[in-house]
C-alpha cells in the first residue's frame, strides 16, 4: 500500500512547481521522437506478422460451409482494432519504451544526475518524466493506429498470397458490419496504457537505489508491473466501454 | 557565510550526524575531512537539501534553509554550485550543453548571453577545446573540470564539492585542488569540500573540519593539523606505516 501512496504523491509531483513552457516544449519533442518515431520499425515488424498469423489460424479453424470465407476478414479486422493492436503493440512498448526509461532514470539516479537537477531548484520530476508521459500518451494511439492497418495489411498478404482468402473477399470481409465506435475504443485503450506504461516506469527508475544491479532490477519491474496494469486496465476499460 | 547548528540525522534508528555545529567562512576553502562511512557526504546533502536533517538548521548568510518559506529555499539554491562526485554530467549533453544548462533552465538571458557566459566558464577551467564534446568523450579529470565550470556559470555564493579529486591522478588532483582555491578567491565564494586525500587537507585546507563516526572531532587550519592530539585525527593523518614513523 505504501508503494501505492508513493506511485500517487509521485504523480502529483508531476503536476508541481513546473518549469517554461518552451523547456517542455523542447523535452516533448525529444521525447516524442524517443519513444514514438523509434518504436515504428518493431511495431510494424510485430503487428503485419500478428495479423498474418491471425488470417491464417482463423481460415483454419473457419473450415465450414455455412460460413463465408469473408468473415476471416472481418474476424482479423475486430481482433485487431478490439484487442491485438492497442493491447499487443502497448505489451510491446511496455518492454521496449518502459525499460528505457526506467533504466534511463535509473541511471541518471545512481550517477547523481537527479540530484544535480534538484540541486539547481529545478522539479526534476516535472522536467523528467511529464515530458515522457504526455509523449507516451500522445504517440501510443498513433502507433496503435498504425499497427493497425499494419495488422489487416498483414492478414491481407498472407491470405491472398497463401490462396487462403481472394483479395474480394478480404477486401468485403473487413467492410462488412464495421462499427466506428470501436476505432474510438482502439484509440482509448493506448492513451490509458501509455499513461501508465509511462508513470509505472518512470516510478521505478526514479526511485532507483544502488547501482547497477539495481538499475536491472528497477527495468525489470518497470517491464512487469507496466504489462500487468496494461491487462488489468484492458479489461476495466473492455467492461466500462463496450 | 553559512552555519550548520546541531545537524541530527538517523538512518534506521542509527545515527549517523550527531549534532553537528559548524561556521564556514566567506572566500575560504572549508573542508570537511574523515574517513568512509563518518557522515561527510550526508552532512554535505543536509546541507544543499537533498537530505533533510531531523534535528538542526543551516543558515546562509542568517537565511534559514530548512525552517524558511520556499521561496527563500528556492533563492539560496540558486546560489549554490554543486560539484558531485562523479561530475553528474548529462549523458545526453555536449560539454558546452552540459554548461549552459543552468542558464537554459533557470534565466532568461539571450542565446548570446548565455554564450559568452558559457565560453567564459570553460576558458576559466580550461576546457574550451573541449566544448562540442560528449561527456563519455573526455577523461574523468576533465569531467571534474565540467562539473566546476557548471556549478559557477550562475555566479554562486556558495560551492560544494563532493569528493573533487576521487579516481584522480595526484597531478590532476592538485590543478582541481587549484582551479577551486582560486575560484573561491576570485569570486568570494563560501566553499565546502569534502575529502579524505590528504594532499588537499595540506594544500587548500584554510579551515578544516574533522568528522569521525558522525561527530566533529576536530577544527582548524592545516598548519596545525599535523600537531593534533586528538588519537582519531592522529590515525586518520598517519594511517600510512612511512607517515607514522615520520610522525612529530
Amino acid at each position: 500500500m505504501s508503494v501505492i501512496g508513493k506511485y500517487f504523491i509521485f504523480l502529483g509531483t508531476l503536476f508541481s512547481k513546473g518549469e517554461k513552457l518552451s523547456v517542455y516544449w523542447r523535452r516533448l519533442m525529444e521525447e516524442c521522437v524517443g519513444i514514438g518515431v523509434s518504436s515504428i520499425f518493431i511495431v510494424a515488424i510485430v503487428s503485419t506478422f500478428i495479423g498474418a498469423v491471425s488470417c491464417i489460424q482463423t481460415a483454419y479453424n473457419l473450415v465450414s460451409p455455412i460460413i463465408p470465407i469473408s468473415t476471416v476478414a472481418l474476424i482479423v479486422r475486430d481482433m485487431e482494432i478490439l484487442e491485438l493492436a492497442p493491447t499487443i503493440t502497448c505489451i510491446v512498448l511496455a518492454g521496449k519504451v518502459g525499460s528505457n526509461i526506467a533504466s534511463e532514470l535509473g541511471t541518471m539516479r545512481i550517477t547523481e544526475q537527479i540530484d544535480a537537477l534538484e540541486v539547481m531548484g529545478i522539479n526534476s520530476s516535472s522536467y523528467l518524466v511529464l515530458p515522457k508521459v504526455i509523449a507516451a500518451m500522445l504517440t501510443f494511439p498513433m502507433l496503435v493506429i498504425f499497427a493497425a492497418f499494419l495488422g489487416i495489411t498483414g492478414g491481407y498478404l498472407a491470405g491472398t498470397l497463401t490462396g487462403v482468402i481472394t483479395q474480394r473477399d478480404y477486401l468485403y470481409g473487413i467492410r462488412d458490419s464495421f462499427v466506428p465506435y470501436n476505432i474510438f475504443f482502439m484509440c482509448v485503450k493506448p492513451f490509458v496504457f501509455g499513461f501508465l506504461i509511462a508513470t509505472i516506469s518512470s516510478f521505478k527508475g526514479f526511485f532507483t537505489e544502488g547501482g547497477a544491479l539495481e538499475v536491472g532490477k528497477s527495468s525489470t519491474g518497470a517491464v512487469t508491473n507496466s504489462c500487468i496494469s496494461v491487462l488489468i486496465a484492458d479489461y476495466l476499460l473492455a467492461q466500462l466501454l463496450l | 557565510m553559512i552555519q550548520i547548528s546541531n545537524i541530527t540525522k538517523a538512518f534506521n534508528g542509527k545515527e549517523v550526524l550527531k549534532g553537528i555545529t559548524a561556521e564556514f567562512k566567506k572566500g575560504e576553502t572549508n573542508l570537511i575531512i574523515g574517513g568512509s562511512g563518518t557522515g561527510k557526504s550526508v552532512l554535505l546533502k543536509c546541507m544543499i537539501g537533498l537530505v533533510t536533517p531531523d534535528k538542526g538548521s543551516v543558515l546562509y548568510n542568517d537565511r534559514d534553509f530548512y525552517n524558511g518559506d520556499k521561496e527563500t529555499q528556492q533563492s539560496i539554491r540558486r546560489e549554490m554550485g554543486v560539484l558531485f562526485q562523479g561530475g553528474a554530467l548529462f549523458d545526453s549533453k555536449t560539454v558546452e550543453e552540459n554548461v549552459r544548462f543552468p542558464l537554459d533552465m533557470l534565466t532568461d538571458q539571450s542565446m548570446q548571453e548565455k554564450q559568452e557566459r558559457v565560453n567564459f566558464c570553460l576558458q576559466r577551467v580550461g576546457l574550451d577545446a573541449a566544448a562540442k564534446r560528449m561527456p563519455s568523450e573526455i577523461s574523468g579529470g576533465m569531467k571534474k573540470r565540467v562539473g566546476i565550470a557548471r556549478a559557477i556559470v550562475m555566479n554562486p555564493k556558495y560551492l560544494f564539492c563532493d569528493e573533487p579529486n576521487s579516481g584522480l591522478d595526484p597531478l590532476t588532483s592538485v590543478k582541481i585542488d587549484e582551479l577551486i582555491k582560486e575560484i573561491t578567491q576570485e569570486y568570494e565564494i563560501t566553499t565546502i569540500i569534502i575529502t579524505h586525500d590528504m594532499n588537499s587537507v595540506m594544500e587548500i585546507g584554510q579551515n578544516i573540519m574533522f568528522l569521525y563516526q558522525g561527530a566533529k572531532l576536530w577544527e582548524g587550519v592545516n598548519s596545525n593539523i599535523i600537531k593534533t592530539d586528538v588519537p582519531e585525527l592522529k590515525e586518520f593523518l598517519f594511517s600510512n606505516k612511512l607517515l607514522r614513523e615520520m610522525e612529530p
